[in-house]
Formats: structure tokens, sequence, C-alpha cells
């Protein structure tokens, strides 16, 4: 693989490499070669909304479901502190190989998830007003709802800056820390929400 | 780290972006009862008046990068147009109509412009 020498100077962690080239491996930004993924993804999920039939509905918004609900988890609690601990240019390789991944799979997992979400609802009637657990519905739409803010208002931009920061000739440390803790507090964040959602759905689903 | 005085775009649009998402619950609540659309209407304008208004704040800044902005904005604006596609899709699906379609479907485009912005100042804010 390609590889691109950067420097970074003020180092936020561990003795200062003032000046000296770190070693980054090259990336794109979006890998392309996930596009076709999402496509077929979002061509199923449609296809399923579709034909509006409860197997695939329920697999789509459980699996997408679970996957948004264990990634936020896993980055904010696991990952997150692991990354703070490495050195600089592990960081930063570990970085670039990440985030470009992340770059598609958040926002194709959040969209399968609720619009699989809204058809198995609709399909099922518990998203009517009349169901008698239509208080912990609206509060699961609540939920997902801040979620979704927080993942797309600054999660997401995050995301994307810091691989773009990453691309530049010779990144700025300071932004690419700035906007990696971003990344993961709002990742702890959405996952200390998911445990909200948790609750809510175990609720539903053994009502 | 030197940077530049800038209008506060991630805090006001994260603000429109709650404003449209607190619509859109407001709206998915009510199904199937008839909805009273005032307090909908009230928040969708709400947000896009932030949306518009940071985006005039910005238009003021003098040498904002605005090719950078313009670079991702076009494959952000894409991508969230293909989200909100597939919400919509799943409205007309369920026969969703009227007022609430109309709410919705703005609803939906204020959001993608949000996202896209978001991402798109981000990005921006830290080119060379």
């Amino acid at each position: 693989m390609a590889q691109a020498s950067v420097t970074i100077a003020d180092a936020p962690l561990g003795p200062p490499p003032h000046d000296v080239p770190l070693e980054r491996p090259d990336f794109q930004i979006v890998p392309l070669a996930g596009l076709p993924i999402v496509a077929a993804v979002l061509a199923l999920t449609i296809a399923a909304i579709a034909v509006n039939d409860l197997w695939p509905l329920m697999f789509l918004h459980v699996v997408a479901g679970a996957a948004w609900t264990i990634i936020d988890l896993f980055l904010g609690f696991v990952l997150g502190p692991i990354m703070g601990k490495l050195s600089v240019p592990a960081r930063v390789e570990f970085t670039t190989r990440l985030m470009p991944k992340m770059v598609l799979i958040m926002p194709t997992v959040v969209a399968v998830t609720l619009a699989a979400g809204w058809q198995l609802a609709t399909n099922m009637g518990t998203n009517q007003s009349g169901f008698e657990l239509h208080g912990w519905v609206v509060a699961s739409f609540i939920v997902v709802g801040v979620m979704a803010v927080i993942a797309l208002g600054l999660l997401e931009p995050a995301n994307i800056a810091v691989l773009t920061e990453l691309k530049k000739p010779r990144p700025n440390p300071e932004v690419v820390e700035r906007l990696m803790k971003r990344f993961i507090y709002t990742a702890g964040a959405t996952g200390l929400m998911q445990v909200a959602t948790f609750v809510i759905m175990t609720k539903l689903a053994t009502a | 780290m030197n940077e530049r005085r800038l209008p506060p775009v991630t805090q006001v649009g994260m603000l429109s972006l709650s404003l449209i998402v607190a619509s859109a619950i407001y709206l998915a609540a009510h199904i199937p009862q008839h909805v009273p659309l005032t307090p909908s209407i009230a928040l969708v304008c709400a947000s896009a008046l932030a949306l518009a208004g940071i985006m005039l704040a910005l238009s003021r800044v003098d040498g904002f990068a605005w090719e950078a902005f313009f670079a991702v904005a076009r494959w952000a604006l894409l991508a969230y147009a293909v989200v909100a596609g597939m919400i919509e899709y799943v409205f007309l699906r369920n026969h969703t109509s009227g007022g609430p379609l109309v709410l919705l479907t703005l609803s939906l485009v204020i959001f993608a412009l949000d996202v896209t912005v978001l991402i798109s100042f981000t990005v921006a804010r830290y080119a060379d």
C-alpha cells in the first residue's frame, strides 16, 4: 500500500516527536469498494418495504439496529479508551483504517434501522396511537431522534473532517486530536442512549 | 491552533436538525389520528429559518473555504438525499397524504440540507 509522509508536531501523548515524519497509509475517505455493498443493502431494504413481509423487515431492523447499538457501545467504551492510549503513529494508522469504513457503515445502518423499523411498526400496528404501549413507542422515537441528531450532526461530520485532515500533506495533529475526541465522545454518548433503546425494545418485544 | 472567527454553524445546525426531528416525532406519534399541524408547521419553519440564518452568516465570512465546502457538500447531499428518499418512500408506501406528507417531505429536505451543511462546514473550517 502506498505510504505518505506526515509530520506530526506537538503530539498530545507521549514524548513529542517534533517534526519527525510519520508514515501513514494511503486511504480513500469514502471506500469506493464498499459502495456496491451499501447500494445492495439499501436496495434490499426498499424491496422489503415494498413487499411488506414481516420476516425481512424484522431481519433488517434487528440486524441494522443491533449493528448500530454494538458499534456505538464498542467504539465509545472499548475502542475509544484504547485509541486514547495508543502512540500517535499507531493512532494515525488505526484512524485511517477504521474511519473510512465508518463513513459507509454508520449512515447505512441508521437509515436501514429507521426505514425498516417504521415499516415493521406499521405492519405490526405498534406505531398506531391505539397500541397499548404507545407511550413506549413514542419514547423510542425520542431516543432514536436524539441519537440521530448526535450521530448526524456531530459524529458524522467529525468522521469526514478527520479523514480530510489526514489526507492533507501536513495534517494538523491538534485538529485530528480534537475531531477524534469529538468522534469518540459522541459515539460514547449515543452508546449510553442505546441502553435506553435496549430497555424500550425488549419491553415492546415481550408485550 | 489559529482559528478564524466563524458563526456558530454547528450549534445552530444542530438546533435546526433537532427542530426538524421534533416535528417528525410529533407527526409520527399521532398516526393514524387527525394531527393538528400547527406545532409541526412552527417547528419546520423555525428549522428552515435557522438553516437559512447559518448560510447567510457563513456567506458573510471573509475568506471562508467555499471550494472545500462545496467539494464535500455535493457528495454529502447526494448521500443524504438517498437516505431521505428512502424514508419518504416508507411514508408514501403507507399512504401518508395531505398536510402530514407535505410537512414530512419538507422535513426530509431540510434534514438532508442540515446534515450536508454540518459535514461540509466541519471540513471547510479546517481547510487551508
